[in-house]
C-alpha cells in the first residue's frame, strides 16, 4: 500500500493560525498561559481561541473580569515571576483602560528596577476598522504604542506571520505587543505545514518594483499590493514593505528600497498627524533626503472618528484609489 | 594607381596640424617637433592620420624614426613596401 | 553677454547662428563673440524658442547685456521669483519670466562660480528653481546646470532621471564654419590681465616633487603596444587623470574664490592648459576629468587641442575649469612653476619627463622621472595640505592601471 503523501501547505485563516500559534506556545512551554475577556468558555470576541479551553483547562485559558487594568496588571506580574503570559485585549480602544499598566508598569520595570525584573509578557489585541463596530471599537492606535521606548510592537499581516511571530515574541525578554487587524481574522490561504516561528526584526519586502516604494503594515498590506498591481497596469511599479514590526523600525530595509526608487509612499490605517506614518516619512527625510525624487506621500485614515455608517467608514479608511493616486503624484505631472 | 606620393600624403597631414607653418621652407633633417612646435598631442595625431591614409601600423617604439621628413619617409616608404612584399622570414 | 572669464568687461557680438523664431536646445551654440581670447562659441542653458534679437552684429557691449529674448519651453508652468526690486539691471538680464508667459531674456552664461565683480552684482539674489533633492545632489556632482533642464517630476520639478538625459540632449556642433580666426594679440593682453591679477591678488605659494614614472612609462608602452594610433594614451592624460583624482580628494584645491569666499566645487573640470603656435596659451576645460576613462580623456584632450587651436573653444570650457594642469610633454624643461588662473586656487604642472640616476634598493640606477609642481592660493589651502595632495598624484601615477 503506498504512503498517504504527506501535505506541503495547509488550507487555513488568519484566525486559525493565530490560535495555532498559542496552542503550539501553550503546548512547548508550561509557563504560557492564555488571559483575557471572554477567551474561554466563550471562545474570545474574535473566536480565536475556541476550543482551546477544553484542550488546557480553565487554569491556562483563564476568562478574565472586564478590568483591563486589573487582568493586564496581572498579566504583568505573572511575567515578573516567572510566567510567559499571553493577554489578551479585545481591542485597541479598550487597551487604553491597561495604558497605565502598559506604559508606566510593563515598559518602565526593567529600567525602575535597575534591570532586576522584566516583564516578558506579550499583550495581543484586535485593531482597526471594517466591521461596522463604530468609533468606539474601530480605531488603530498601534501607532501610538510605537511611541514607547522599552516594549516590542508587531503588526502581522500574513498567515506566516500570524502563526510565527507569537513564540519569538514570547522569547523576548521585554514586553511585547501585537496587532491583529480585524479584517484579516477571516483571510484564508495557504500555509506551509511545517510553519513556525519568524524572526520579528525586519521588514519584508511582498513585491520588488522600481518606481516607487509603498510602505505599510497590517490590513492595509492587501490594499497596498492591489494598489501595486493597478499601477503595474499603468507601467508603473511598486516595491511593497510590510513593515511587521512598527517598534524598532527597521529603517535599512525601507532606506534601501527608496534609495532606490527614490519615491515612498505610506499606508497608515491610522490618522495622519503624530502618527507612525509621520515616523517613518520623517526618517526617510532625515536619512534619505539627497536620495529622493519626490515629497514623501502618505494615505491615512480621515482625521475623524471612525464611522459606523458603511459607506462613510469606506471613505474615511485608506482604499486602493487613494493608494494608486498618491503613488501617481509622486511620479509627475501626468 | 593614383594614390599620391607618401611625401605628399605627410606634407598635408603636417599642414592639417600645423596650418600657419611654412612647409615650403621647412628643413628636411630637422626634428619636426622643432622646427613646427609639434607637441606629443599633435605628433600622436599625425601618426594616427599616416594610419589611416596608408594603413599601415606605427608602433610606439618606432617613432623616433620619424621625428624628421626624410626619416618620417624612409620608414614609411619601408613598412609599406615590407607589406606588399611576402615576408622574407615566413 | 557672458562673462568669459574674470577679467572680460565686454564682447563684440560678430555672428549670430541663430534667428527669431529659431528652436534652441540647451547646449546649442547660438552666437559668437570676440573677446581678448580669440572668437568664442556661446552656448545656450536654457530651452525654448528665440523671440528677438537685442544686440547687433559687430556691436561691442557689456558683460550682463541681453542678447536676445527667449521664451522658454513650458513656459507659465512655474512662473519664478522676482529678483529683489533693488537690482533693476538684473531683473533686466535675467528677466525672471512674470506669470502669463512672458518672453524671458537670457544670459547664455548664467553659471555659478567665476565671479568677476561686476558679474556678481548681476546675478540674481536667488532664482528658485524647482529640483528634488536627488536632482540637486547628482546635478552638484557633475556641475550640471539645472535651470538648463526641463523637469519631468511632480510639478514639472527636475528629478534625477532628468539629469541622466541631459548630456545626450547637448548636440554637437555640426562642422566647421568660417569664424574670425584667433587673434594672438588680443590672447596676449587677456593672459596679461589675467596673471597680472592673480599675481596682484592671490599669495601663491610653490610645491615641488619628483616622480618616478618608470611603472607609469612601462604600463604605458604595454598598453599602446595593443593600440591603434588613434586609440594611444599620451602620458598627459595620466597626469591630468591623477590630478582630477585627487583633486577630488583635495577640495580645497579645487574650486573658484568667488569676490569674498572659496566655494569648492564638487565636480572636478581640469582646465588643460593647450599652447597655441605662435604665441598664445588657453586652458579650456575638460568638463568632469575625474570621471572619464583614460580613453575619454584622450579623446576629450584631442578635441580640446584641436578647437582651441582653430579658435573654436565652447563657452562653458573657458568659465567652468576648477583647477589647471599645465604639461610640457616630451620637450622643454624639468620643471614649470604656474600662475593660477583665478578665480580657481590652484594649478599643478608637469615639466619633461627626464632619465635621471635614481636609487632603487639602495643602488643607483637610471629612471625616468618628472618633476610635479603645486601652486596654490596660501588664502585658502596651506602647504601641508599641498604636499598631501602632490604625494598623492605620485601615489596614483604608481598604479597606472587603476586610473
Amino acid at each position: 500500500m503506498p504512503p498517504e503523501p504527506i501535505p506541503q501547505t495547509l488550507e487555513t485563516t488568519y484566525r486559525e493560525a493565530v490560535r495555532e500559534a498559542i496552542r503550539d506556545a501553550m503546548r512547548r512551554d508550561p509557563s504560557v498561559f492564555l488571559m483575557g475577556e471572554d477567551v474561554g468558555r466563550y471562545g474570545g470576541c474574535y473566536a480565536v481561541s475556541k476550543g482551546l479551553i477544553a484542550e488546557f483547562g480553565p487554569e491556562r485559558i483563564r476568562d478574565a473580569p472586564l478590568s483591563e487594568s486589573g487582568f493586564t496588571g496581572a498579566g504583568i506580574g505573572a511575567a515578573m515571576a516567572g510566567m510567559r503570559p499571553i493577554v489578551e485585549l479585545m481591542t485597541v480602544n479598550f487597551s487604553l483602560l491597561a495604558l497605565d499598566q502598559i506604559l508606566n508598569t510593563a515598559a518602565t520595570v526593567r529600567h525602575m528596577s535597575g534591570n532586576q525584573f522584566g516583564a516578558p509578557l506579550v499583550i495581543r489585541m484586535a485593531t482597526g476598522a471594517g466591521r461596522q463596530l463604530a468609533a468606539q471599537h474601530s480605531h488603530s492606535l498601534e501607532g501610538w504604542y510605537a511611541h514607547i521606548p522599552g516594549i516590542r510592537v508587531l503588526a502581522p499581516a500574513t498567515l506566516e506571520d500570524a502563526r510565527g511571530m507569537l513564540w519569538t515574541a514570547l522569547q523576548e525578554p521585554d514586553p511585547v505587543l501585537i496587532f491583529e487587524n480585524v479584517m484579516l481574522y477571516n483571510m484564508a490561504g495557504q500555509l506551509a505545514a511545517g510553519a513556525g516561528a519568524v524572526d520579528i526584526e525586519r521588514a519584508a519586502v511582498r513585491r520588488q518594483g522600481r518606481d516607487l516604494t509603498l510602505i505599510t503594515y497590517g490590513g492595509s498590506l492587501w490594499k497596498a499590493l492591489d494598489a501595486a498591481q493597478a499601477l503595474a497596469a499603468d507601467g508603473i511599479e511598486a516595491d511593497v514593505i510590510d513593515l511587521r514590526t512598527l517598534r524598532p523600525l527597521d529603517d535599512a530595509t525601507i532606506m534601501a528600497s527608496v534609495r532606490r526608487t527614490r519615491r515612498a509612499v505610506i499606508v497608515d490605517e491610522g490618522w495622519r498627524s503624530g502618527s507612525i506614518s509621520a515616523e517613518i516619512g520623517m526618517r526617510i527625510v532625515e536619512q534619505a533626503f539627497w536620495e529622493l525624487d519626490a515629497p514623501v506621500g502618505r494615505v491615512c485614515s480621515a482625521e475623524a472618528p471612525i464611522p459606523y455608517a458603511r459607506h462613510l467608514e469606506m471613505a474615511a479608511l485608506p482604499q486602493v484609489p487613494a493608494i494608486v493616486r498618491a503613488a501617481k503624484a509622486t511620479l509627475g505631472p501626468t | 594607381m593614383s594614390t599620391p606620393p607618401i611625401e605628399t600624403t605627410i606634407l598635408e597631414e603636417l599642414g592639417n596640424i600645423a596650418p600657419e607653418a611654412d612647409l615650403s621652407s621647412l628643413d628636411r633633417r630637422a626634428d619636426l617637433r622643432e622646427a613646427l612646435d609639434i607637441d606629443s598631442m599633435d605628433f600622436l595625431n599625425l601618426v594616427a592620420a599616416l594610419h589611416k591614409r596608408l594603413g599601415i601600423d606605427i608602433p610606439e617604439l618606432d617613432y623616433p624614426q620619424m621625428f624628421t621628413l626624410d626619416g618620417a619617409l624612409a620608414y614609411l616608404g619601408r613598412r609599406i613596401g615590407r607589406q606588399l612584399e611576402p615576408d622574407p622570414r615566413a | 553677454m557672458p562673462s568669459l572669464g574674470a577679467d572680460m568687461e565686454a564682447g563684440t557680438l560678430v555672428e549670430w547662428l541663430v534667428k527669431p523664431g529659431d528652436q534652441v536646445h540647451r547646449g546649442d551654440v547660438v552666437a559668437v563673440v570676440e573677446t581678448q581670447k580669440g572668437a568664442i562659441e556661446i552656448e545656450i542653458f536654457e530651452s525654448g524658442t528665440v523671440e528677438e534679437i537685442l544686440v547687433p552684429l559687430d556691436e561691442r557691449v557689456p558683460v550682463g547685456t541681453p542678447l536676445a529674448r527667449l521664451r522658454l519651453e513650458g513656459e507659465g508652468a512655474e512662473p519664478a521669483p522676482r529678483p529683489p526690486p533693488s537690482s533693476p539691471e538684473a531683473t533686466a538680464a535675467l528677466g525672471a519670466a512674470p506669470e502669463g508667459g512672458e518672453p524671458k531674456p537670457f544670459l547664455p552664461l548664467a553659471r555659478p562660480g567665476p565671479a568677476a565683480p561686476a558679474e556678481a552684482e548681476l546675478r540674481p539674489a536667488a532664482e528658485r528653481i524647482l529640483a528634488s533633492p536627488a536632482a540637486r545632489r547628482i546635478a552638484s556632482e557633475r556641475g550640471l546646470d539645472l535651470a538648463a533642464l526641463t523637469g519631468s517630476g511632480p510639478g514639472g520639478a527636475v528629478i534625477s532621471p532628468d539629469l541622466d538625459r541631459a548630456p545626450a540632449e547637448e548636440p554637437r556642433v555640426a562642422g566647421p564654419r568660417a569664424r574670425p580666426g584667433l587673434d594672438l594679440d588680443a590672447m596676449r593682453s587677456a593672459i596679461a590681465g589675467a596673471m597680472a591679477r592673480s599675481k596682484r591678488e592671490i599669495p601663491h605659494y610653490y610645491l615641488q616633487h619628483t616622480v618616478d614614472m618608470a611603472t607609469a612609462l612601462d604600463w604605458l608602452a604595454e598598453a599602446n603596444a595593443g593600440r591603434t594610433p588613434e586609440r594611444r594614451l599620451l602620458a598627459g592624460a595620466l597626469f591630468i587623470k591623477a590630478v582630477a583624482l585627487a583633486a577630488r580628494r583635495f577640495p580645497a584645491l579645487n574650486g573658484f574664490f568667488g569676490t569674498k569666499n572659496f566655494e569648492p566645487s564638487r565636480a572636478v573640470h581640469v582646465g588643460v592648459a593647450i599652447a597655441i603656435r605662435g604665441g598664445g596659451l588657453a586652458a579650456p576645460a575638460l568638463h568632469d576629468a575625474d570621471r572619464l576613462s583614460l580613453g575619454e580623456l584622450m579623446d576629450g584632450m584631442r578635441d580640446l587641442v584641436q578647437r582651441t587651436r582653430a579658435g573654436r573653444m565652447r563657452s562653458s570650457e573657458i568659465a567652468d575649469a576648477t583647477i589647471t594642469v599645465s604639461s610640457l610633454g616630451e620637450r622643454g624643461v624639468e620643471a614649470l612653476y604656474g600662475v593660477i588662473y583665478p578665480p580657481q586656487v590652484a594649478i599643478v604642472g608637469f615639466g619633461k619627463i627626464v632619465q635621471r640616476p635614481w636609487v632603487i634598493d639602495g643602488a643607483v640606477g637610471p629612471r625616468p622621472v618628472v618633476t610635479a609642481t603645486l601652486g596654490a592660493d596660501h588664502r585658502v589651502s596651506d602647504g601641508h595640505a599641498g604636499a598631501l595632495f602632490l604625494a598623492h598624484i605620485d601615489k596614483l601615477l604608481q598604479e597606472p592601471e587603476r586610473l
